[in-house]
């Protein structure tokens, strides 16, 4: 060990101010970064709560679309939709992707399927929603000769399914794998590993993940355009067409009506509100009874 | 009650790599035998032959004949069977971090199905006492997360955890490496108590470590079994060059 260079008092106190300063510059340009992001959220929040609460009363919860030219009317059946449709797409593609993530994890590390696998859902992902509006219009609708609420359903779970799948993994990647194996050495079966241990450590992670895929495909419009096609009326029959939110959205947006608009801006909040409540929903729930590891 | 183990040529690979060549040796029931060794000696892959947790990794493989007791673990068993009777724990702490103190105590059994409330309640607690533990927990035994408690009551819970499916021998691969000299003096007395009714095989860097609580010691060196015999031989009058450089602190 060669003894520290001596400096003079002055070099020293000028590198402790640099440090400081640095350390404080640091400091100002995360915060900075941090209002840039949240500007833009709070803006589109706060204008949708400008242009839409006006327009939101009981009857829009309540009724159906009126005719054009009749004032009034609600998005009670896109709203219902909407719900129909998020509900089997996440019944879908949850279990799907949880599934494919655990197995990318836990079974196929290093293996030549789960680098194709892993690969594929990587490029599902990138795949534009349209397309995959597209692929369940080919795989379902047409062979069924009508558009349906199950198809757009579909449609949503197949974008759901790499993002879930994709989370899980890396979730499961951050197990410690002594974890695993004081599992293993207790005479714990793998699959009761996996489940009790893997995916219960995991748990908070993979249920971000799947809020994230959720709240991705509730805004969706494109892939319900030829699936669930939309619906002026009441249906709850998942094998017709059914209104869903977005599309209606879209629809009344496109229009030349100003009352169409403003139920529009009105439909957009609620669509926003809707799927905040939804996520933190889930994670009071999933919160509950779960102990905290660390200190 | 603990069984002896048996162990003829065993010979174990990661991938292409020789980690284990022919070790041979004889450990005695209800005893407490220590490895020693300079890292990467062979010794911890050694322990994890004993309940097949070597194969859990997939480019890992061993050929050997492991006797315990009247079975031949690598024919006559699963390694799931095996696991049941070997309890292991780890270098560091590996407590179920979203489970409470009871539910880490009580995994073993539940997540094999067993359910019956009353009866896991007096594993846990016996289990606890067993591993010194009971006293410092017994008030959040449901409320604290096994992974909130000090590293040295972690390494006990493991320890509790490993008693409490009522194995017959124990590996411990490095249990106190981890931990600080008190928390290490407690996890030597627990062994120290517990060796009268398990089969306990320490791994340890420790030399005083395996004089204090091993009446048997191995010396391992580059993946083979150097010398075995008793500590006190191992200690004062090895039989090996080897053994006398490496625990006069030669080399290693």
């Amino acid at each position: 060990m060669s003894a520290l260079p001596v400096r003079s008092r002055a070099v020293a106190t000028l590198i402790t101010l640099r440090r400081s300063v640095t350390n404080q510059l640091v400091t100002v340009v995360a915060i900075i970064s941090t209002l840039l992001v949240l500007v833009p959220l709070v803006a589109i929040l706060g204008y949708l709560i400008y242009k839409g609460a006006s327009s939101l009363n009981l009857a829009f919860f309540t009724h159906v679309p009126m005719p054009v030219g009749e004032p009034g009317g609600g998005m009670a059946n896109a709203i219902a939709g909407s719900a129909a449709i998020l509900g089997l797409a996440s019944l879908l593609g949850i279990p799907f992707g949880i599934g494919a993530g655990v197995y990318l994890a836990e079974y196929a590390r290093g293996t030549w399927l789960g680098a194709a696998v892993r690969f594929t859902a990587d490029v599902l992902n990138g795949v534009p929603s349209i397309v995959m509006g597209l692929a369940a219009y080919a795989l379902i609708v047409a062979p069924q000769k009508h558009f349906s609420g199950f198809a757009g359903g579909v449609a949503l779970a197949i974008m759901m399914v790499p993002t879930v799948a994709r989370t899980t993994e890396e979730m499961l990647a951050t197990v410690p794998n002594p974890v695993r194996e004081a599992a293993l050495g207790l005479g714990i079966p793998k699959w009761r590993t996996v489940l009790s241990v893997s995916l219960r450590t995991a748990s908070p992670g993979i249920i971000t993940g799947c809020m994230l895929a959720f709240a991705r495909v509730a805004g969706e419009t494109a892939p319900l355009l030829f699936t669930a096609f939309g619906n002026q009326f009441w249906s709850f029959n998942l094998s017709q067409p059914i209104a869903a939110l977005p599309l209606q959205i879209y629809v009344y947006a496109l229009s030349p009506y100003d009352e169409w608009h403003r139920l529009a801006w009105a439909g957009a909040l609620v669509l926003i509100v809707m799927i905040m409540a939804s996520v933190t929903l889930v994670r009071i729930f999933a919160n509950r009874g779960v102990l905290k590891g660390g200190h | 009650m603990g069984v002896d183990i048996r162990v003829e040529n065993l010979n174990a690979w990661y991938g292409p790599v020789h980690t284990l060549h022919d070790v041979s040796l004889r450990i005695p029931a209800n005893h407490a035998t220590a490895l020693i060794g300079p890292s990467g000696c062979g010794k911890s892959t050694f322990v994890r032959c004993l309940n097949r947790m070597h194969e859990t990794n997939p480019a890992a493989r061993a050929e050997g004949v492991v006797r315990m007791g009247d079975i031949d673990i690598y024919k006559d068993a699963t390694p799931v069977e095996i696991r049941r009777r070997v309890g292991m724990v780890f270098q560091r702490p590996n407590p179920f971090p979203t489970m409470s103190i009871y539910d880490n105590v009580a995994s073993g059994l539940k997540l094999n199905g067993f359910r019956k409330k009353r009866v896991l309640d007096e594993v846990v607690e016996r289990s606890l006492k067993q591993a010194a533990l009971w006293d410092e927990v017994k008030d959040d035994l449901k409320k604290k997360s096994g992974a909130s408690i000090s590293g040295g009551q972690q390494q006990r819970l493991c320890i509790a955890r490993a008693l409490a499916v009522d194995p017959e021998v124990l590996l411990m691969d490095e249990p106190a490496s981890a931990l600080d000299p008190v928390s290490t003096a407690k996890i030597e007395d627990l062994i120290f108590k517990l060796k009268s009714q398990y089969t306990i095989v320490i791994v340890t860097h420790n030399m005083q470590q395996a004089a204090r609580v091993a009446e048997k010691t191995g010396f391992f060196l580059n993946g083979r079994m150097v010398e075995f015999d008793s500590t006190h031989k191992i200690f004062t009058n090895p039989s090996d060059k080897r053994t006398e450089d490496y625990i006069t602190g030669r080399f290693g």
